[in-house]
């Protein structure tokens, strides 16, 4: 027999297919995939370091720019976390928790409504990447009708909610989650049935869940592999408790699960948003704590002691006593958590994030080694990473 | 509750453990270094910890010792949270690897080594992992300035 | 044959007839730089957040396809590099590298606060600015940037090419482009 040579190809970091700055040095045989190595850091901006220096009101935007396919899920970790480490969890009014669930399933749909975008469009299916953006405009502008920013939200804050919901707010949401569930069944027509999307997909990546713990794989990933845990149920936060939702596990352990998963997933949040709508009460939007929480912007422009109220939190922020406390809430890709240090000043000793992805991504080699080249690109779609939490 | 892992712990290591907290219902137990990898596979395989959910290091910069490197555990069974802290001194920035008993340790230990310059001893891949292989400096320490050495932050406009 | 070659003559003369039996002139120059603004083609060249918009600014609610704007994914094949987010200095020579493949014209869009001064990461690992490194045509403000404005970072870019001078010249040999 001939001597074959394995041979090292180069993909990334500037790679259509790869979701982000990515670089994937693999080593083939022919068409296999011996080794997989990635390798990261492209976009690392120094956000962790970055919030030391700062008050904890002002790192919030920072998290934003995490995961920023899901920014309100970020923030909600964050603002969790910081309220936890100054012990005002349960002062946060119920108009606030509610609102908090609601766009953080909103943002969990828009989460996976990208990665269903991206991941169909690089295994070959256009059409569903038009369509997904298509719903995905609908959230954003909900996003700039709350917040003012399509994106980078910004918009909760350490003791509430920055603003409350502008007039009609509640009747887009309704309109769209009415009219959603019909949008995932022309997605799952479009492909569940579909034969090359099925050759693509099933079997393609597997990982068993005991090797899904070992690696600490979160999120859709790790219940498609048959691990029945979601934070939402297991340690809820923001009154998950009071939501009546199913947890979505599979048994498949391989692309098409894990798919099949996120999109059932969506199903569930439309059914929590249904009834975080119907909990939806007036009342306050911040908790009356004013060491901590920033006043309400009508006070700030209507009154002299509203507005020196503002600026002292804002130059001066507030000092959470010492101790360390870790939160982890669940995002739309598994588990983010923040553990925070403080050392009795303004800012923050040591803000520590453990983004989902970063975790994630490292079972990648273990997925595509043995695998054909092809199904790398599957591989990467189908654990929905984003550089912009791995990296931070 | 976590409380009775941490007895159960102290039953089995009596001397490694240094001091046991509570803060906001959480648990952190500081342990000897020598000893992390034996209490970590004790607490994976005897009180449940199966799930490493974090590790990162925090720098203490003027305090002895200087470091801790911190580990997140989680019980997926029992769905309870525990911290196990390590101090490290500055001489000797270097801890023993629980990669082999969580694999999920990989690339944190690597991003605490790049990051924090602790460094970690039977790590089977301990290269930088998010700053350019030929960066020096580790960033997150303390004395590292924001701006990166030689330059001076933004002071807003001039005119 | 069943053709009704009056109608033919109709319809030729009509398409004749579109210009008015005119000439039209115009300097080489107006051409040439009539078709490279009418299809710019960029270099998907995602990065970061800004990524997210562009990929918004090019599917159907904003459709850069009608501007004659194709995503290319090869530096060989494209005119423009928008950088969409923030430049680390590890990502930096890649950067440069893909930026020395794209064929001459080339032109650079910095997309968003991060591209253009670094933004509100002033931090140890990150470039302060694309301009550093590469000659920027058009800024585009915003974190990120609304798919409008990269839009009309575009519609300036086309403007921008339209007032260069000397670009036929420039592309059989004699002298340089002056840039508009």
């Amino acid at each position: 027999m001939a001597n074959t040579e394995t041979m090292t190809i180069n993909m990334g970091p500037q790679h259509p297919s790869t979701h982000g700055v990515l670089q994937l040095v693999l080593e083939l045989d022919g068409e296999t995939v011996v080794k997989a190595v990635p390798h990261i850091g492209f976009l690392h901006r120094g956000v962790e370091k970055l919030s030391e220096n700062r008050s904890y009101h002002r790192a919030l935007p920072l998290t934003d720019r995490l995961d920023y396919l899901a920014p309100m899920s970020n923030n909600l970790g964050y603002v969790l976390a910081v309220e936890k480490l100054l012990g005002i969890t349960e002062q946060i009014p119920e108009r606030a928790k509610v609102v908090r669930v609601m766009m953080a399933e909103l943002t969990r749909i828009k989460s996976h409504l990208v990665w269903l975008a991206t991941h169909a469009l690089d295994i070959g299916a256009m059409t569903v990447f038009l369509y997904c953006f298509r719903e995905r405009e609908a959230i954003m502008d909900m996003y700039e009708k709350l917040s003012g920013a399509r994106m980078t939200s910004n918009y909760f804050r350490v003791g509430g909610l920055s603003l409350d919901l502008p007039e009609g707010f509640e009747n887009d949401v309704r309109e769209f989650i009415d009219a959603m569930p019909g949008h995932i069944d022309t997605y799952e027509g479009l492909l569940t049935g579909n034969k090359i999307w099925q050759k693509r997909t099933i079997g393609v990546a597997k990982i068993s869940a005991e090797d899904a713990i070992d690696i600490g794989l979160t999120g859709p990933a790790l219940r498609a592999s048959g691990v029945d845990w979601d934070l939402r149920r297991d340690n809820p936060y923001s009154g998950y408790e009071d939501y009546d939702f199913e947890v979505i596990t599979r048994q498949g352990c391989d692309t098409f699960d894990r798919y099949k998963a996120r999109l059932d997933e969506m199903r569930e949040s439309c059914k929590i948003i249904h009834q975080a709508l119907a909990k939806l009460q007036p009342g306050a939007i911040l908790a009356d704590v004013p060491s901590v929480c920033l006043p309400e912007k009508k006070d700030v422009v209507n009154s002299i002691e509203g507005l020196i109220h503002q600026f002292k939190i804002i130059t001066e922020g507030f000092k959470p006593e010492p101790g360390e406390i870790y939160q982890g809430i669940e995002a739309p890709k598994g588990e983010l958590g923040y553990y925070i240090v403080s050392d009795g000043s303004a800012n923050p000793f040591r803000m520590k994030i453990r983004p989902p992805s970063f975790v994630n991504l490292q079972a990648l080699p273990q997925m595509v080694e043995g695998a054909l080249l092809a199904d790398v690109i599957a591989a990467i779609g189908t654990l929905d990473i984003v550089l912009g939490e791995i990296d931070r | 509750m976590s409380q009775a892992a941490v007895a159960k712990l102290k039953g089995a290591f009596a001397a490694s453990v240094l001091d046991v907290k509570e803060h906001r219902g959480e648990v952190t137990v500081t342990v000897k270094k020598e000893d992390i990898v034996a209490i970590c596979r004790y607490l994976k395989e005897e009180a449940g910890y199966n799930f490493l959910c974090d590790l990162c290091g925090v720098d203490y910069l003027g305090q002895s010792p200087r470091f801790m490197v911190v580990y997140n555990l989680y019980n997926i069974t029992t769905k309870e949270r525990l911290r196990v802290k390590v101090p490290v001194e500055e001489q000797d920035a270097c801890v023993d690897t629980v990669s082999g008993v969580w694999s999920t340790a990989n690339w944190p230990e690597r991003e605490c080594w790049d990051l924090m310059g602790i460094s970690f001893a039977g790590h089977p891949d301990l290269r930088r992992i998010l700053m350019p292989a030929d960066w020096e400096g580790h960033p997150l320490r303390k004395d590292y300035p924001l701006q990166g050495p030689g330059r001076e932050p933004y002071q807003g406009r001039l005119s | 044959m069943g053709v009704n070659h009056a109608t033919e003559q109709a319809s030729g003369a009509d398409y004749y007839n579109v210009l008015g039996n005119n000439i039209m002139t115009t300097s080489l120059d107006k051409v040439v730089n009539w078709a490279r603004s009418r299809s710019l083609w960029p270099m998907t060249f995602g990065l970061a957040c800004c990524a997210i918009e562009m990929m918004a600014t090019g599917a159907a609610r904003f459709d850069l396809d009608r501007m004659g704007v194709l995503f290319r994914a090869s530096p060989r094949q494209a005119d423009v590099i928008i950088i969409a987010g923030t430049v680390t200095h590890k990502m930096l020579p890649v950067i440069e590298t893909v930026y020395e493949q794209m064929p001459e014209p080339k032109y650079v869009i910095a997309m968003g606060a991060c591209a253009s001064s670094g933004g509100v990461f002033d931090t140890y690992s990150v470039l302060q600015g694309i301009d550093q490194v590469l000659p920027v045509d058009v800024y585009v403000p915003g974190c990120p940037p609304r798919p409008e404005g990269l839009l009309y970072g575009l519609i300036k870019l086309q403007e921008k090419i339209m007032r260069e001078r000397n670009s036929f010249g420039a592309a059989i040999g004699a002298g340089k482009v002056i840039p508009g």
